[in-house]
Formats: C-alpha cells, structure tokens, sequence
C-alpha cells in the first residue's frame, strides 16, 4: 500500500499540467463529436480504446465522410506515426515493466513528454510511478470528453485558446531539457529540421519526413554526439 | 456512415494507433539485447521530439498578417524566458496560455 501511494504521490504532480490541457481538448472533442450526432458513449469508448488526441479529432470528420477502410488506415498512420518515434525512445526505458502492455497502449504525446524528462524519485517503484503518470493522463482526456459529450453546450464560458496550455508544457520540457545541457545538439537538430521539413513540405505533410530525417541525422552524429556523450560522463 | 461502417472506423483507427506504439517493443523484445543505435536514438531522441513537437504545435502560424504569428510566437517566447528566469512552472503554463488567450482576442 505504502508503495503504491509513494508512487502515486510522485506521479500526480507531474500530471497536473496534462490534466488542464487534456480536460479542456477532451471537453472540445466530446462537444464536436456530440454535435455530428453521436452519443456519449462513442467518446467514452472512443477515449478508452484510442486515446489519441489529435486522432480524435480527426475521427470526428472520418464519421461524418464517406466510409473508406484504406482510408482511415492511412490517414491514422499519417497522424500517428510519431508515436513510433516515442516508442522507440521508451525502449530500454519500459523494459521489464509489469505494467508495459498499458504503458504501450497509452504512450501519447502528453504522457511521453512526462516520463522522458521525469525522474524517478528515489525509492519509488518505477513501474508504479509509470503506470500512474499514464493511467492519470488517461483519466483526465476520458473524463473531459465525457463533460463535453454530456454537457458539452452548457459550457459558460469561451475557452478557445486553453489548448496553448499543451503547447507551452512541450516549450518547458524543451527548456528544461536545454538546460540539463545532454543533449543540446539533438534538441537544436529537432527544431531545425522540423522547420526546415515544415518549410518544404507544407504544414499537412511535413511530420513524417521531418522524422526520418531527424533519425537520419542523428544516426549521423552517433559517433561525435557519443564522444560527447563521454566526456560529460567522465 | 452506417452504426457498422462507424464502428468499423473507429477500430480501425484503434488498431493502426495501437500498433504505431508497439512494433518497436514487439520488433526488440526483451530477452535480445536492444541494438547499439536504437539504445543511442533512445536517449537522443527525447531532446530532439520536444523541440519537434513545439514547432508540430505551432505550425498553422502564417506571416501574411500579424494575428497569424504574433499570439503563438509570443506565447512560446514568453514561456521560455519567463522559465529560464524563474523555473516555476505553473507560471509559466497559466501565464503563457493566459498570454495566448488575451493575445489572440484583442488582435
């Protein structure tokens, strides 16, 4: 018991920022989705068996289209290929986890930006700590698209803008991370060539091949990025 | 769209997403030693995706007119400095979301 409410007592804080935003997106996209004519429980469902944010959102149009499987296989892949980038950096990290398969299903980008820059404290399990940053995060997107999809209308105040919340978590992981100065290169690599992609590719298209050239490019840079990597160490 | 087609859908979407998190953990299981780069690219990585994903999230700014780039810019702006200075951060997220709202109403 003692185990479960330390790792509790670590994870809820760090989830705050996520609760505020994931509310408000969540309370947005069970409004949309009840509007296209649909009933509370498809955003619960939805919510429970997806948990993609910004997939849900374009669910919402996938259910008002014409039916196409392709399609909406496609269309996931495009807008949730990032995911696989997480997964692949969460590798070493959520090995041997009891609670892996769910850490897995629930790897959005709110919740991996969490635990990559989180520390474990010590003494705190950090299966438990991992499976409550995330189970966390899930509560709060399922909760806000039940409040929108049930109540969505009687809101009472204009909330457009509220999702900037997502935006500057990323901007204070990012900082934090430029601060602990171990990876200042990779950092500046991702914001270069992501605007870069963005440039060239246009704002629909841009992700996927900033991705590959950001796994390129650093590829690249193993052997130099290593060394320094060392010298930090030493 | 059908109740059957709608469903059909949705679970579709839930198996590509399920499955876009999972093959690297299904691709190198534990009992193989993760290969060299992939352990190198997992500790890279988290450095360069955050700085992707503040650029993912600012990607409908558009420099024809001042509304289209001043809000987010400045509101990012304003969380990076206001948090190098004071490390806070509840400040720094209800400050530059406050910002951004204010912001992207009088303009």
């Amino acid at each position: 018991m003692n185990k479960i409410s330390a790792a509790f007592k670590a994870a809820f804080p760090l989830t705050v920022p996520v609760m505020l935003g994931y509310l408000f997106l969540g309370i947005a996209f069970g409004v949309l989705l009840s509007q296209s004519g649909y009933p509370p429980v498809w955003a619960i469902g939805m919510s429970c068996f997806i948990f993609a944010g910004s997939m849900q959102f374009v669910c919402v149009d996938l259910l008002l289209s014409p039916f196409s499987l392709a399609g909406t296989a496609l269309m996931t892949l495009m807008v949730n290929a990032r995911h696989s980038f997480y997964a692949i950096s969460m590798l070493d990290r959520y090995k041997g986890k009891p609670s892996k398969p769910y850490l897995i299903f629930g790897l959005t980008d709110e919740t991996y930006s969490v635990l990559c820059s989180a520390k474990t404290p010590k003494g705190v399990d950090e299966n438990l700590f991992y499976f409550f940053v995330t189970a966390l995060d899930q509560l709060y997107w399922i909760t806000g698209s039940v409040i929108g999809a049930v109540a969505g209308g009687l809101l009472p105040f204009d909330s457009e803008g509220i999702d900037f919340v997502m935006t500057a978590l990323f901007t204070v992981i990012f900082v934090e991370q430029w601060e602990d100065g171990g990876g200042r290169i990779p950092a500046a690599a991702g914001v270069g060539l992501t605007l870069l992609c963005l440039i060239i590719f246009g704002r629909e298209r841009f992700l996927i091949p900033a991705m590959v050239l950001i796994l390129i490019v650093l590829a690249v840079l193993k052997k130099p990025l290593e060394e320094k990597e060392r010298g930090r160490a030493a | 769209m059908t109740t059957a087609q709608a469903l059909i859908t949705l679970v579709t979407v839930a198996v590509v997403t399920l499955a876009l998190r999972a093959w690297p953990f299904l691709l190198f299981p534990e009992n193989k030693k993760t290969p060299d780069l992939l352990q190198y690219l997992g500790r890279v990585l988290p450095y360069a995706i955050m700085g992707m994903l503040v650029v993912y999230c600012l990607r409908d700014t558009e420099f024809s007119q001042l509304t289209g780039w001043l809000p987010g810019l400045a509101s990012v702006a304003f969380v990076a400095v206001v948090h190098r200075l004071r490390h806070s951060l509840p400040l720094s997220l209800i400050g530059g979301t406050a910002l951004y709202m204010v912001l992207i109403r009088v303009m």
